[in-house]
Formats: structure tokens, sequence, C-alpha cells
């Protein structure tokens, strides 16, 4: 079995908001990652999906400790780097490495391409000749001509910024890469290629990815599991191909139902389960399941009990007190996972009665 | 298709990588060299087209150099000093004799000639070796402050912009309370006190008649026009991704200011650079023709003017001479750095041949300076 690479125990981050003149007094708190664990092997690709502000991307910048988290662990290689400081980091660094979102943004405009590739290679003390050699070789793997390190990241277009922000986290050669919605900012044409690149440079190198994304469409092709977020938390974590064909979450069900179908006549004739509305406030979350507010199934319990993450066969693990596509079997399975956030108890899991009912009757709903 | 080093991929041919994609390079006009034109190549084609801002630059250039040739021009033409005496003595103009100064107390015009070309003054010194001398103390002065401007103010903006919090604040105050006083009185009381007193730091002692004591004064009350933009430009620059991605890398704060921001508010800089020059050496001017930057008898076209204004109606030259000088060298740094200005600022938006357009933007910068 591969080795463990990364794993989130109950991350918590909270987003203090001050008011006051003089001194300001925490009067609430965005809670944006409110107590997620996940776990990540060598090799593996985790995918995480959920609609904007639901804190994905919050929680992939404190995983590389952009931001400081409330509470919770982050473990990587089985050692904490919560609380380490900049100088304990500096390993961790090598093997932990980022690409961001917006490739417009995260290359410096004043800075040559070879500097940028080159510089955490810099950091971490290669010579000048090495780092010369390097950042040639990583440009031509990224599919960049060797020949623009001169250049300025102004002269390329935005999928060829991507492919320099991709060399300049493969130069240290790491284990773990984060990918903050590579590809959300490219045209549809060039996200192809770019997450092509990304498989590659995977098989290559042995890379593991935790990819985020606000498209499952994009997710889907990459990702060996996919975690579904929903304001701060993981509603449902699956491998990735059951998660499209046997969806638990009512939510994960909305989502697969907003992905366009090419053909207007199928996407005119699938029915589905529309999540409406706007997400609520996260300073100020709904009791019991998150979802609730928005749930076509929600019932009384649901505002009353926070639905644990409940783990079901294969891996497939989902917080909701009306699963869907279950059978009675699996639900007698059914036991509490280790991921499942402190707040929801340790109880075993609880489920309505006449869930299967009403389970049958939603999963028509269910796309293809 | 492999990756050929020796073709440019132009945008019409497509590269693959090793995995067999093929990817379309979207490369705008091809045939474009190897080395990348940033921004500041961009910004020099601009200026080298900017001909009225390239000939006030050169005419800066041409009184920086005659000030700075000041002791040649006193040892090998004029044969005098700056500060010597000549009221009882004659000079032959055109076959004649006339007194430097006259019994009435007149100094004499200008002569055209290598003794007193520009004429003298009540004490008999050459008015075109003290003009040339005292200009060089005036730059010597506006480069020394500019320099100390531009420093200072580099360090406290990236540091109150990049820490915030107690730093900015703390910062915030202390140039408020620079920014509070006029800068001509700010300057008045400083010169005045430090004339006297001469300054001390430590072990760096500099008398009262120094040149540093006006440079360092005018250097210090014009720090706070520098700091404020440059602290709210980094300000925007510490949130952009590549800040964080340096972060990722590794990269300590010092050098996350030092090589990711620093180069992106170096244009700022060096648009102030020539605009601060101006400032200080009319401030400086100001200062000494008030008694309160450089001493006499230490010539500068501040105390010069300041010499001879009794003298106006009688003898014009006296004040005109260094005053012509000083409007010609300010305006010509000045006009030099609009220019300087316009190249850098992305908003000019000259086209250069084809598609080159500058896609990098800066935040607009005002350049307007107060006093």
């Amino acid at each position: 079995m591969a080795e463990r690479l990364l794993e989130v125990e109950h991350l918590q981050l909270y987003f203090p908001i001050k008011r006051g003149v003089i001194v300001d007094r925490t009067v609430g708190n965005v809670h944006a990652v409110d107590d997620v664990s996940l776990t990540l092997d060598e090799g593996e690709t985790l995918g995480i999906v959920g609609e904007s502000g639901c804190g994905k991307t919050t929680l992939s910048r404190s995983i590389v400790r952009l931001l400081e988290p409330t509470d919770g662990a982050i473990r990587f290689r089985g050692r904490d780097i919560t609380k380490s400081g900049r100088r304990e980091l500096q390993p961790v660094r090598r093997e932990l490495q980022m690409v961001f979102q917006d490739p417009q943004a995260s290359l410096n405009p004043r800075k040559r391409v070879g500097q940028i590739v080159g510089a955490p290679l810099q950091l971490h003390g290669a010579s000048a000749k090495e780092i010369e050699r390097k950042v040639r070789e990583l440009l031509g793997r990224v599919g960049l001509n060797p020949e623009h390190v001169n250049r300025f990241p102004h002269e390329f277009s935005g999928g060829q910024r991507q492919r320099i922000g991709i060399a300049r986290a493969l130069a240290v050669e790491p284990k773990l890469i984060m990918l903050d919605e590579p590809v959300s900012a490219l045209d549809v044409s060039i996200q192809a290629q770019v997450i092509n690149l990304l498989d590659d440079l995977q098989d290559d190198f042995g890379l593991s990815y935790v990819f985020v994304a606000h498209d499952l469409s994009v997710v889907r092709h990459v990702s060996d599991r996919i975690a579904v977020m929903y304001l701060g938390k993981i509603v449902e974590s699956s491998p990735s191909e059951e998660l499209y064909t046997k969806p638990i979450h009512p939510y994960t069900v909305g989502l697969l139902g907003a992905i366009p179908i090419p053909d207007p006549r199928q996407n005119r004739a699938r029915r589905r389960l529309v999540v409406s509305g706007e997400p609520p406030n996260p300073i100020d979350p709904p009791s019991g399941c998150r979802f609730r507010t928005r749930c076509p199934r929600a019932t009384e319990i649901c505002s009353q009990v926070e639905p644990q993450l409940t783990e079901y066969a294969n891996g497939h693990v989902a917080a909701c007190h009306h699963p869907l596509n279950v059978t009675q079997a699996e639900i007698a399975s059914a036991r509490r996972s280790p991921l499942s956030p402190v707040s929801a108890g340790e109880d075993a899991p609880d489920f309505v009665e006449g869930h299967d009912a009403a389970a049958a009757a939603v999963a028509d709903h269910n796309l293809s | 298709m492999a990756i050929d080093p020796a073709t440019p991929d132009t945008g019409t041919g497509a590269i693959r990588t090793a995995s067999g994609d093929s990817v379309v390079a979207a490369e705008p006009g091809g045939g474009a060299p190897a080395a990348g034109i940033g921004p500041y190549r961009l910004a020099r084609r601009r200026l080298r087209r900017n001909k009225v801002a390239l000939a006030f630059g050169a005419l800066f250039a041409i009184i920086v150099i005659l000030c700075f040739c000041a002791p040649l021009y006193a040892d090998h033409i004029a044969h005098t000093g700056p500060n010597d005496n000549h009221v009882t003595e004659k000079v032959t103009v055109g076959g004649k004799e006339k007194d430097v100064v006259s019994v009435s107390g007149l100094p004499i015009g200008p002569t055209w000639q290598g003794r007193f070309l520009l004429g003298a003054d009540q004490n008999g010194r050459d008015l075109a070796v003290r003009l040339l001398y005292g200009g060089r103390n005036s730059l010597e002065v506006g480069f020394i402050a500019t320099f100390i401007t531009m420093i200072l103010a580099t360090i406290v903006g990236l540091a109150a912009g990049y820490y915030r919090g107690v730093v900015d604040g703390v910062l915030a105050r202390i140039l408020d309370l620079i920014w509070a006083y006029p800068v001509v009185l700010l300057g008045i009381a400083l010169g005045t006190s430090l004339a006297l007193g001469g300054l001390s730091i430590g072990p760096i002692e500099v008398s009262g008649n120094s040149l540093f004591v006006p440079a360092v004064i005018i250097g210090v009350v014009y720090i706070p026009y520098v700091a404020k933009p440059i602290r709210g430009q980094v300000l925007g620059l510490r949130e952009k991704e590549f800040v964080d991605a340096a972060r990722v890398q590794g990269a300590s704060s010092l050098r996350i200011m030092a090589r990711e921001i620093l180069p992106n508010v170096a244009s700022t800089l060096i648009v102030f650079l020539p605009l601060m020059i101006a400032n200080a050496i009319l401030l400086e001017a100001a200062l000494s023709y008030l008694g309160a930057g450089i001493q006499p008898p230490n010539p500068s076209w501040g105390t010069m003017i300041s010499d001879g204004i009794r003298l106006i109606p009688s003898a014009i030259h006296l004040t005109f001479v260094p005053g012509a000088m000083l409007v010609l060298a300010v305006l010509g740094i000045n006009v030099f750095g609009d220019g300087v200005r316009d190249a850098l600022d992305p908003r000019a938006r000259v086209k250069i041949k084809e598609k080159e357009t500058d896609k990098v933007s800066d935040d607009p910068v005002e350049f307007a300076v107060e006093h």
C-alpha cells in the first residue's frame, strides 16, 4: 500500500470579524473551513469541489501554511506541520508546492521566466549553473520553448503562463502539489491541455495532487477520490467514478445536475434536483445540517442534529440524514467515519425512518 | 515535431509535449528575439522618441557637467577661486582699465572674457566661478538629499506596506509628523538649529557649515512624499499571488520585499527620482536664500541670489545669473522627469510598431509634490 502523504485532522480556519475604534474586538467569525479531515496517499489525486465561497481555496491555502489554521492538525509524512515556523517548514516546502488559480497574478510581471522558475531552486541552494540547466529542462518538460527563459510573463498566453507556474512548482521536485483551481482561469480548449500535462507529470514524477475546482467535470478526469465541500465542511467523499454514478448526498446530486450536457435535447429531458438559492452566511451557519436550508429533502431532524460523515461500502463517505442511492443493507452496515466532525458526536449514525422510500423517489432524479 | 530550440515558435507551428498532446503556442507577432521585451525596455523606447524630454535632459546634464568642472574653469580660465576677493583690483576690458568694484560700491558687469566673464559681486568675487561652484554645491545637496529620501522612503514604504499593523501605524504617525509642517518651515527650523550647533550622531560629527546638514534636512523632509505612495503600492502588491507563491517556496519576508515587491515599485521610484532632484534643488535654494541652507562664504545659487538682492536696481546680473541657472536646471530635470513618467506610465499606451503594447499594469500613482 502506498505511503500516507498528507493527513488533515479536524482542520478549522475562522476569519475573525473585527470591529472597534481603537482596540479591535472580535465580533464574529467567518467559518471558512470548519472541521475538515482528509487523507492523501502517495501518487493519489484528491479532488475538492464545491461552489464559490465554500472554503476550498482556504483549505488548500491553509494546508500549505499560507494561512494559519485556527485549530486542527496538518501532518505531512506523519510530521505535524500545523505550527512549524518558516525554517522548520523549509524541508517540507521542497516536497509540498502549489499552483495558483490566476496565472496572471501568480507570476511577478517584473521577473523573467528564468528567474521565476529558478527562484525555488535558488532558495534551496542550487548553483547558478545548475539552475540554468534545470530551468531549461523544466520549461521543455511543461511544453514551453526553453529558449524563452529571458522573456517576461506578459509575453505569454494564459495557458503558457499556467505552464510556467507548473514548472515553478515542479522545480524542487515536490511530492505533493496543491492545485488551486489551476484551470479555472483558462479557456476550455487550454484547460484540457493543462490537465493532460498535469496527468503526464503525475505519472513521470510520481506526484500527488490536491486538485481544487468548482467544476465537477474537470475534477472527474484527474481525481482518484473526490471530496465535495459545502460551507466549510466536507459533505461527501468517494472514489472518483462512484461519486458520479452513485451520489449519496443531495448536494452532490445537485452539483452533478448542474453539469451542462452539450446536447440541448438531452439537457432539457433530464430531471434534475435543482439546488436553489444562495449559500447561507458562513458567519452564522445553519444549525444541524448546513445544507438543510436549500435541501429539497430536509426534515425536522436536519435542523436539530448535525449529520455525521458516515462510511458506506467502498470508502464512500457522506454526511446526510436522508442518503440517496443506498440500499437497506448498505445502511445497516454503515458506520461512523473517523473523518467525521467532532461536533457531530460520537454516537452511531442515525437515520430517519422511511428513508429508503424517499431515497427511491429521488433516486430517479439522479442523472444517468 | 519535437521542440526545436533553434526556431522560436511563431504561433503557426505546434509544439508537442512529451506525452504527445499538441499545444498551439499562442504567440503574437512571430520572430521575436529570445530575449524578452521587458517593461523597462519598452519605456526606454518610448523615452527615446520623446525628443523634447531628451533635449531638456541633455540641458540638465550639461549644467551638471559644467558645475562639476568648476575647479577646471576656476584654475585655467578665470584664474581665481570662488571665495577670492578682488575688490581693489582692476581688470582690462576692451583695452580700458576698470575697477572690479567701483568706488561707489557697484560691482562690474559681464566682461565676456576669461576673467569676470559674468561680472563680479560686491566683494569683487568672480561671478562665473561662484556660479559654477555654487551650482556644484546646490546639485550635490540635491543629489545627496534625493538619495537619502529615496533610500529611507523605500525602506519605510516597504516596511509599512508589507508588515501593516503596528509597524505601519508607528511609521505612518512619524511621516504625518513630518508632513504636518510646511516643507520650508521645517527646513528653516532644522537648518538654523543645525547650522549653529552642527550635527553629531554617535561617532559621526558634522560641522554646522557642512554640505551634509542641508542635504540631510532636505532628504528627511521629503520622505513622506515618496514613502506614502510606495506604501500604497506595496499594500496592493503584497496581496498578489506571486507573493504567496514566493512564500510557498519558503522565501523570507525580507526576500519577498527585496525580490518580489521592490522590482514592482522600482518604476515609481524611477519616476520620482528626477522630480525629487528638482524639488531638492529648489528647496536648497530657498533655504540658502533664507540663510538656513548652505552657509556663507560657500556659494550656492540660493545664497548668491540672496547676496545680490539688494543690488537689483544697479547690478541685476548678481541675481539674474544664478536665478536663470536655477530655472534652467530645474526646468531641465523636470521636463525630463515628465518624459520618464510618460514612458513608464502604461496608461500612456504609446504604440510602438505592430502590437507590442505593454500588458504590465501598474497602479497609477499621483506624482504631485506640494510645497
